[in-house]
């Protein structure tokens, strides 16, 4: 009955010293070391140990992007998810995707699975937004628990402790909830061998955002510059935003 | 010791000029994927990938071991080489991660991969600590294969399922006075009845510390020869194994290295490996595809070893340059001895052409033999050509690491020491250079 989500996200690794492209239009990527975000990594093990502890039956992960996002899904299978959902999103879509479309898509998706909870990582490396999970807790209308450096489910509320930056804060949310994973949360385990052989017979579904019912991101529009403040707030009255 | 060898193995001694064709994994219960990753595959279309190309599980695996081996494997190394004794955790963390029995059925608790594979196990543990990869080698490519090919379903449902998850296996056949002449053995095992009464003594035991069961060869009729040399399981508890005080080892010192005592050891029939008499087909025959393991150890080795002092280079200025681009100040002075090495930079790429070899060498020896396809020579070739890479890098990076190489705070005199056994253990350079020959020798019979 009790399924969990987790995302994942394919980003440059860690250690790899980051170069930016000769036109500055980004960063370079092509063949570049990727793995999976570091947060991510700790999201999954800690969805693999809540269904060892028997608290959840399947957990599944789940990542937006292109085809190459299925090597961050398989070694998420190598650490114990079940099975796989890959939804595909390329090229020019993919860069301009942001935190709102996956959480779009992630909630699309907890309803669609019947989740329980959905465990993401607190931000990722590349782009350290610090986004995703909260707002798919809003979208979703469930509670959030960010920040979790513990995470213990008790019957159908899960109490979680929290790091904030007054020390540590103590709440009990109930299920369905959103919550996201931080550093000490737990220590990710190595996938070990026998698990990467089982992990190739586990299932990777695929989906297109659209099959949620998620629309495209939509382009980006230029942004005007103005002189003074007074002319921003003329404008942002001329166009209805105040 | 040469000529069993050719009776037994003559499979084809002329080499068959085959284009390389991709490696069918058709002996186990796999799919018939075609050797690359993924991704590879969708951007060549290529029949004919170089040889350093993975299938995407093989590929999972070495990153996993990687780092595995860089992250909880590396803080170990150097207090077990110092103490000259494998830490527990690490051999039970090394069963955990699955890397003990990487070609075993998962029915017997194994990870159910392919020889390559391990290969690639075996080199990345390398690159950490050789006397880590030697014990995954000699569990991997000795113990199970041999229990795995020549046991019977009683002996692997007793030994293969504990040899995947806690129980380290031995490989016993040099004696003090039989090394590169294996087979003047003089261990002998005396039938009475239902069973055998070993008598003898081995040494040079690698993992006799730690192992639960040996493979003990030993000769149940010395009068035949050869041909009475048989293999026996003896599990450590046995009554009259005594094992000796480890060797104090100039290298590979974490790895146990210890005599061993047979006084009167009793073994059931039912232990015998195999057949009576045919342990020296099994001995070569494993130990042929041993070399290969070894050849992933040294060339893991030599990479780890790169890997730590050419950051150096690059690091280290003098002169206003970073050694890594210096050239040496009396290099006119060598240039009339037409010495184009002594360049840094030059030494630096000689190294790692050498290295780059050696791992095409080793990997090609792997494919083959994984194709069920002639390997020995190629073996041999991978196996001296490999240690004697380690040995030039090794000593190399010391230099090029000046002053602090030479002490142990830095690692690089590690690889040093632990390279020299390359050379020597699982068949002699000599050894393997006979052989070599012969297989040539026989290529021109035509």
């Amino acid at each position: 009955m009790s399924r969990v989500l987790v995302g994942v996200k394919r980003v440059i690794d860690y250690a790899v010293k980051i170069r930016v492209k000769p036109d500055h239009s980004g960063v370079v990527t092509d063949g570049v070391k990727h793995s999976m975000n570091p947060f991510c990594e700790i999201a999954v093990e800690e969805a693999v140990k809540l269904k060892e502890k028997k608290f959840i039956k399947e957990v599944v992960a789940v990542s937006c992007g292109p085809t190459q996002v299925t090597e961050t899904i398989r070694t998420a299978l190598a650490m114990g998810c079940d099975r796989g959902i890959h939804v595909e999103v390329s090229g020019k879509d993919y860069e301009a995707m942001g935190p709102l479309q996956i959480s779009k898509i992630f909630a699309a998706l907890a309803k669609k699975e019947e989740a329980s909870l959905v465990i993401l990582g607190k931000q990722a490396i590349d782009d350290d937004c610090n986004q995703t999970g909260q707002m798919t807790a809003a979208l979703l209308d469930w509670p959030q628990g960010t920040f979790a450096s513990e995470v213990t489910i008790d019957g159908e509320k899960v109490k979680v402790v929290r790091e904030i930056d007054g020390g540590l804060e103590t709440i009990k949310i109930s299920m369905p909830a959103v919550l996201t994973a931080d550093l000490r949360l737990n220590t990710p385990r190595y996938a070990t061998l026998p698990n990467i052989m089982k992990a190739k017979k586990k299932k990777i579904a695929n989906m297109k955002p659209a099959d949620l019912g998620v629309d495209e991101p939509p382009t980006r529009l230029a942004g005007v510059k103005v002189e003074t403040v007074d002319d921003l707030v003329a404008k942002l009255k001329a166009n209805g935003t105040i | 010791m040469a000529s069993p060898l050719i009776r037994c193995f003559s499979k084809v001694g002329r080499q068959v000029s085959r284009p390389w064709s991709v490696c069918q994994h058709g002996l186990r219960n796999r799919s018939t994927q075609p050797d690359m990753s993924a991704e590879q595959a969708a951007a060549l279309g290529v029949s004919y990938p170089p040889l350093q190309t993975y299938s995407e599980e093989e590929g999972m695996m070495r990153d996993a071991v990687n780092k595995f081996a860089q992250e909880r494997l590396a803080p170990f190394v150097s207090k077990m080489d110092e103490n000259s004794l494998m830490d527990p955790e690490v051999i039970n963390s090394l069963f955990e991660q699955g890397l003990m029995g990487i070609e075993i059925d998962p029915e017997y608790g194994g990870t159910g991969s392919t020889f390559f594979s391990s290969i690639l196990v075996i080199e990345e543990l390398a690159k950490v600590d050789a006397s880590v990869a030697v014990l995954c080698d000699i569990q991997n490519t000795l113990i199970n294969t041999l229990f795995t090919k020549l046991g019977t379903a009683a002996q692997k449902e007793r030994y293969l399922s504990r040899l995947s998850t806690d129980m380290v296996g031995s490989f016993c056949l040099s004696e003090a006075e039989s090394g590169s002449d294996a087979f003047s053995l003089k261990t002998r095992a005396d039938k009475h009845g239902d069973y055998y009464v070993i008598n003898g003594s081995k040494m040079w035991i690698s993992n006799a510390e730690q192992a639960g069961v040996f493979l003990v060869m030993a000769n149940v009729d010395p009068s035949a020869g050869h041909r009475g040399i048989s293999c026996f399981i003896v599990d450590r508890d046995t009554e009259g194994l005594q094992i000796g005080k480890k060797e104090n080892k100039l290298g590979l010192r974490a790895s146990s290295t210890c005599p061993l005592n047979l006084d009167n050891i009793k073994v059931p029939e039912k232990n015998v490996l195999g057949q009576i008499g045919h342990g020296y087909k099994y001995a070569i025959g494993m130990l042929n595809e041993g070399r290969i393991g070894i050849a992933a150890q040294m060339l893991g080795l030599a990479q780890g070893c790169f890997d730590q002092a050419v950051p150096y280079t690059r690091q280290r200025v003098q002169f206003g340059k970073r050694i890594f681009d210096f050239q040496a100040i009396q290099h006119h002075i060598y240039r009339v001895f037409c010495n184009v090495f002594q360049a840094m930079q030059h030494q630096i790429a000689h190294v790692a052409t050498q290295i780059e070899a050696a791992r095409l060498l080793t990997y090609n020896a792997a494919r083959l033999k994984e194709a069920g396809r002639p390997f020995i020579k190629e073996a041999c070739m991978a196996k001296y050509f490999t240690s004697e890479v380690a040995t030039l890098t090794t000593s190399k990076c010391i230099e090029w690491m000046g002053g602090v190489g030479f002490t142990k705070d830095y690692p690089v005199e590690k690889y040093y020491r632990d390279c020299k056994i390359g050379t020597i253990y699982e068949g002699t350079t000599n050894i393997q250079l006979s052989t070599m020959a012969k297989f040539i020798d026989k290529e021109y019979d035509h």
